[in-house]
């Protein structure tokens, strides 16, 4: 579920996202809700998954964010985005009330100057808070969302990142690298500083994973990190989904839908979407036919970046004979009983190892 | 025609400086052409031509000016076509030198006036653009007498774009040119100045009719090649084709050959009647020989029968044009093609691309090279990876290298071209302000980026051009590059000895800068036989992964990954590594940092 509500557009952000728009909360909820109720067919009466990203879900007025939470199909797990700023003591127990099992926070910096380059809303303190909040009211699963390779974050500031995050004891972490996206407004300001601190900020993702896996996480996917706990498996459900390569179906502005053989992708306008379910039709949407190459090459791709071998039948089309032979010759790839995996350094070069890969 | 109404001449310019747009304003004038159907610049046929502004092929085009005949011959205008020229020129009995009123006389200029000298043309002196603001006819028009040896007033002062006193150009044709005085009795002798193919009716001859006259359907031979034919059809431009029966001594015009080959006709050879033979040909006829030369590849491989024909269909048109079949371990399978010179390569590799929609990559340029290997042998060698590692003797081609300049501008000329093994021959002024340098230099420094070299030193100010002349030992050595511990034979090159190290070295850090990191270290060397003169290592990359992969963003994600896959196969794997085209080009910039 998309919701695309943002109190402020961060610079780096270039996902379909929403500002200024209190007044249409209701009526996106609505939509939302119609949605659903037109795509419920598709659907297993029980789900196993349910994930409601943004935007910035909890900027969605609460009321209309619980109406959305008790519309949904009931869901093993339910995953809900949210900025640390916007966590209060009310907003985290209506969140447990309304069935979320998992809170995954924003946080991406704890340091000031760093926020203000990336232009968070949130401060160090606002995590802090944010997380005790959700913890009171119960969570028991909490994904801390980190960025590094930010302008002026030294190694330094990168460890203490790491280990302030550590320290809220999170049972999930995402951490990306920061992307100069073409076309946003972080790329005119910051593009030039970041391709001139690249050399500099070339091992970070390495000192991440040996930070995180020292600290007794793993390293599940090449973003991904979670506790490891013998009760629970604390990996994100949702998220491996995509890179299993399940079929799952997307809500509201901008959403993607796998469906067998289809992708599709709905209308990133928010006034087009809600006039289409206004009216009871659903949205416009963008088709992409996946023939069964395509299927196997994205099935080799997100595969990959998982820690488990990828079986070689689910990808025996997409497969470069030529590229197999040099990665596994270079030591980047393992052929085993269970199929191919990356080997430590594969996964540090994991792009390039999936074009040499990929056929 | 009654020879003494006839005029044949050329127009002698640098480029821009007028030579397209006088041509254009003559037709006008003399009404061969109407002002509406003007397309400017007519006698540049090819789009090639008229973008770069210059002149590839010669043609003539026949108009008619106060009871006389004159025919426009066109010329070349660069260096790599000295020959085409000289034998254009041969056609003509005057020549107009035009100038830039503004610019004054350029290198090129004044190989063309040398050129027009030595052939014996009465030269007809001309200022050109004088409607501009910062022309200056006056020092242009002295500048140019000077170079005659004639009195400044006999300049004819024109603006071509506005056709003033173009009318006086025509008159001076007709008054100092003189006119032709072959015999028209005599058995038929024609000058073959140009050629050109035709696709339905095979090659045409453009040529000069010295003595006697030639008539349709009449068989006739060349001398030199001794290829035979039946002249399908006689004629001249005006600027379409005009068929006629005979051509006569003094005139100028087309011959049909119906050939399917242009190389069985040459420019400079002597046509002549077999049944009416002449017994000894025109003189001036040479054999010319590429001497630059280059590997040119496909990127795709399996686009080496494109390649192939479209170097058969170029060479149609393009007797100057070698090549034969060359196999590189780095770059598979292409041709090694010979040129007249650089200019000459660049308009070939356009047309393969443009006409025939080639993706090409070309190695760096080399000169011919005569190698004497330790049996006594003696052997052209046109590829540094044919270059033998141990030799007795080697010569190179030089060039007699003729530079004008801003006297400000000396000090660097003359700095860039004792780095590139110059002589210092002759130095004069040719005005207070502007100074004419001559230096033998070998051409295997010139096509190593020296042009732009001399641009850039002086600001764009220099014009240069040159001459060949002969070969010459020379102390060189051949330098091969090896990445990843396997030679590149693409980017071998023959250094002189004295600056195998520096290039060495610039070379290698130029391949670090163009080789993309990959998974691995890989270290690139430049080597002398067995021992390596340079070194350095492009670090293998350290991470390299799609930050995020959710369900919204697979499709882009995925076709990011296939475009990158698209990329590699553009570049060319030697042995692990893949080397992007531009690499082969990275010896082309050694020139440049390596002073000594």
């Amino acid at each position: 579920m998309h919701l695309p509500f943002c109190a402020h557009r961060c610079g780096y952000c270039d996902f379909v996202t929403v500002t200024g728009r209190d007044g249409q909360h209701a009526a996106y909820v609505d939509a939302l809700l119609r949605e659903l109720e037109l795509e419920r067919p598709l659907l297993a009466p029980a789900l196993e998954t349910t994930f409601v990203g943004g935007g910035t879900p909890t900027v969605t007025a609460l009321p209309e964010l619980v109406r959305l939470l008790a519309g949904l199909p009931r869901s093993h797990e339910v995953t809900v985005e949210a900025n640390p700023e916007t966590v209060t003591a009310e907003v985290a127990k209506a969140l447990r009330a309304a069935g979320v099992s998992r809170v995954s926070l924003g946080v991406q910096s704890f340091q000031p100057e760093l926020l203000r380059v990336l232009e968070r809303l949130a401060g160090p303190g606002d995590v802090r808070r944010a997380v005790q909040h959700l913890r009171d009211a119960g969570f028991d699963n909490i994904s801390l969302d980190l960025i590094y390779g930010i302008p002026g974050q030294g190694p330094a500031e990168l460890a203490a990142d790491l280990a302030a995050a550590l320290a809220l004891e999170p049972e999930h972490l995402s951490c990306y690298e920061l992307e100069a996206k073409p076309g946003t407004r972080f790329t005119h300001a910051w593009g030039e500083e970041l391709r001139r601190q690249a050399d500099a900020m070339e091992d970070y993702f390495e000192r991440v994973v040996a930070t995180l896996t020292d600290a007794g996480y793993r390293w599940y996917e090449t973003a991904n990190f979670c506790r490891g706990d013998r009760t629970r498996d604390l990996r994100s459900q949702h998220n491996l989904g995509y890179w299993l390569g399940h079929d799952y179906l997307g809500l509201g502005i901008g959403a993607v839908s796998t469906i067998g053989e289809e992708r599709r992708r709905n209308t990133p306008q928010l006034g087009r979407y809600l006039a289409a379910l206004a009216g009871g039709r659903a949205p416009e949407r963008e088709l992409e036919e996946l023939d069964a190459a395509v299927k196997q090459r994205e099935r080799l791709l997100l595969g990959l970046r998982l820690d488990e071998p990828l079986p070689l039948a689910a990808i025996e089309q997409a497969l470069d004979a030529d590229g197999l032979a040099r990665v596994t010759g270079l030591g980047l790839a393992e052929r085993t009983a269970a199929g191919l995996r990356l080997t430590e350094r594969g996964r540090y070069l994991g792009g390039a190892v999936t074009v040499e890969l990929m056929r | 025609m009654d020879q003494s109404k006839i005029r044949n001449f050329s127009i002698i310019a640098h480029i821009d400086h007028g030579k397209s747009t006088l041509a254009d304003r003559i037709l006008e004038i003399t009404e061969a052409v109407s002002a509406r159907d003007m397309r400017a610049q007519l006698l540049d046929s090819m789009d090639l031509e008229r973008e770069r502004g210059i002149t590839i092929k010669a043609q003539a085009v026949r108009v008619s000016w106060k009871g006389h005949e004159l025919n426009l011959i066109d010329t070349p205008g660069h260096v790599d076509f000295t020959y085409e020229v000289s034998r254009s020129l041969q056609a003509c009995e005057g020549a107009l030198l035009v100038v830039d009123a503004a610019q004054g006389i350029e290198a090129q200029t004044l190989a063309n006036a040398y050129l027009a000298i030595e052939n014996g043309l009465e030269i007809v002196p001309v200022a050109n653009k004088i409607d501009l603001p910062q022309a200056d006819p006056d020092a242009a028009a002295i500048e140019v007498a000077d170079l005659l040896g004639d009195d400044p007033t006999h300049v004819v002062r024109i603006s071509a774009k506005t056709g003033m006193n173009v009318d006086q150009v025509l008159d001076a044709i007709v008054e100092r040119v003189p006119a032709p005085a072959g015999d028209p009795d005599a058995p038929p002798r024609a000058l073959v100045f140009d050629s050109s193919y035709d696709q339905y009716r095979g090659v045409l001859a453009f040529v000069r009719m010295v003595d006697g006259s030639f008539s349709r359907r009449e068989e006739l031979q060349t001398m030199a090649t001794g290829t035979r034919f039946d002249a399908e059809e006689l004629g001249f431009f005006t600027p379409t084709m005009m068929p006629v029966d005979a051509l006569t001594a003094g005139e100028v015009g087309y011959v049909v050959t119906g050939l399917k080959d242009v190389s069985s006709l040459r420019v400079g050879d002597t046509l002549t009647s077999v049944a009416r033979r002449a017994s000894d040909p025109l003189p001036g006829y040479k054999d010319v020989k590429p001497m630059v030369f280059a590997g040119l590849f496909p990127t795709d491989s399996d686009e080496y029968p494109e390649l192939r024909d479209a170097l058969e269909r170029l060479k149609l048109n393009d007797g100057a044009l070698f090549y034969e079949p060359e196999t590189s371990t780095a770059l598979g399978f292409g041709f090694r093609c010979g040129f007249l010179g650089l200019l000459h390569m660049e308009i070939v590799r356009e047309r393969l691309e443009r006409e025939f929609d080639l993706d090409l990559i070309v190695t760096a340029p080399n000169v011919a090279y005569r190698v004497k290997e330790r049996d006594g042998e003696w052997l052209e060698v046109h590829n540094p990876a044919e270059f033998p590692r141990e030799v007795e003797e080697v010569e190179e081609p030089f060039v007699k290298a003729s530079i004008i300049v801003p006297k400000e501008y000396v000090g660097a000329v003359m700095e860039l071209c004792n780095e590139r093994r110059g002589t210092f021959d002759h130095m004069e002024y040719l005005s207070p302000e502007r100074v004419h340098l001559t230096y033998e230099l070998p051409l295997g420094e010139i096509v190593l980026d020296y042009y732009d070299q001399l641009k850039s030193r002086t600001r764009g100010y220099a014009s240069f051009d040159y001459d060949l002349a002969g070969f010459k030992a020379g102390n060189l050595a051949r330098v091969d590059v090896l990445v990843a511990g396997e030679t590149v034979d693409a980017l071998s090159l023959i250094i002189h000895r004295d600056f195998a190290y520096d290039r060495g070295r610039l070379l290698v850090e130029k391949l670090r800068e163009e080789i993309p990191r990959q998974m691995f270290d890989v270290p690139i060397q430049a080597a002398i036989g067995a021992r390596v003169i340079a070194r350095e290592t492009v670090k293998a990359r350290r991470k390299d992964v799609l930050a995020k992969c959710y369900g919204g963003d697979i499709s882009r994600k995925r076709k990011l990954l296939e475009n990158q896959k698209k990329g590699k196969k553009r570049m060319k794997q030697v042995g692990a590594v893949e080397v992007p085209q531009e690499a082969f080009l990275a010896v082309l910039n050694i020139g440049q940092g390596q002073k000594s």
